[in-house]
């Protein structure tokens, strides 16, 4: 361990700002490209589905499908 | 399997697909463990810098996405050359599947750079090669996806992209080198092949753990970007349309009579 307390590692030996903003601006970064790509798999699935709805007309009991009620 | 039939099953969107799901997950899992114990090894356990005190401990998050955002461009200038060459359209999705993350990543280098050059240069920006050069790199990213969004047409959009990525390769020597060119602020190069690390042990392990960590991760991220881009362009296809209807179905997002109704489980829709 490089330093003494909690406290002084929070600290950073004065540089915290610096050093704490580049870690959680890339910790956004990480997060945000992890959700981007599992809501691309999920959407592109969900639109195939949509279009095989359309083409069927709905639900097989007569209610409308899912992908109608968004629209 | 020889590596000519390898190279016959890369260009098949649909055997990816099917490797692929186990593939995103063991990376995944992989980057997440060595990222965590590489950033916390070099945050509280490294040694701090002699002259920089604790703010160098920005460098392993700096130079592992630096690193990681000139390989994203070596892999799109590689696929590039292979779709005007071949045409082989599982290149393009990897093109396309690229251009994000490694924007993301641009701008991270640049940001965490900015970050960590004002206490150590006492800027945030300097106009020096490598910084300079770097933000390029930034902008080819910038065309690459609004060259994509201005082309309706996805083999023109395709092609115009292959040709932007391939010819912005020359951008990378240049960041490589620009430390060694130009009497520059910014410091030489942390890894080289030929040399052993200027730093100790101690200091570079955690580096290299990280560097590792966020090519794993690279390579998971692309992966599940790669796999929704085959769903979108196959979506027309058969074996798509079965599998989005099984998926939603495990999902409990669609009864099993819709699915039989639609004649996708039989895999008859088309």
């Amino acid at each position: 361990m490089s330093f003494a307390s909690f406290g002084e590692f929070l600290n950073m030996g004065g540089h915290a700002l610096y050093v704490w903003l580049s870690y959680g601006a890339a910790a956004g970064v990480m997060l945000y490209n992890w959700a981007a790509a599992r809501r691309q798999q999920r959407r592109a699935l969900q639109d195939v589905l949509d279009r095989m709805r359309r083409e069927t007309g709905g639900r097989a009991d007569g209610r409308a499908g899912r992908g109608d009620e968004e629209r | 399997m020889t590596l000519k039939e390898l190279w016959h099953r890369l260009g098949s969107p649909r055997w990816f697909y099917r490797i692929s799901g186990p593939l995103a997950w063991v990376l995944g899992i992989l980057a997440l463990v060595l990222l965590v114990s590489g950033s916390v090894w070099g945050l509280a356990f490294a040694p701090p810098d002699y002259q920089q005190g604790n703010s160098f401990r920005i460098i392993y998050i700096h130079v592992p996405t630096a690193i990681v955002a000139q390989s994203a461009y070596m892999l799109m200038g590689v696929a590039g050359a292979i779709l005007l060459v071949w045409r082989m359209k599982m290149a393009d999705m990897v093109l396309a599947a690229t251009v994000p993350f490694g924007m993301t990543m641009t701008a991270l280098a640049l940001f965490t750079g900015a970050v960590w050059g004002k206490p150590t240069w006492g800027a945030w920006w300097v106009w020096d090669a490598r910084t300079t050069s770097m933000l390029v790199l930034l902008f080819l990213y910038f065309g690459l996806y609004a060259l994509r969004q201005a082309i309706p047409r996805q083999e023109t959009a395709g092609r115009a992209c292959a040709v932007l990525a391939v010819v912005g390769v020359i951008n990378i020597p240049i960041i490589k080198y620009s430390v060694d060119w130009w009497l520059t602020l910014h410091q030489g190069a942390t890894f080289r092949l030929t040399e052993a690390p200027a730093m100790p042990p101690e200091m570079w392990i955690p580096l290299a753990v990280n560097v590792l960590g966020l090519y794993c991760f690279f390579g998971a991220n692309l992966v599940g970007r790669l796999r929704a881009e085959i769903v979108r362009r196959e979506a027309r296809t058969a074996w798509v349309r079965a599998l989005a209807a099984g998926e939603l179905q495990t999902a409990r997002e669609v009864s099993e009579d819709e699915v039989l109704k639609m004649g996708a489980g039989t895999g008859a829709g088309r």
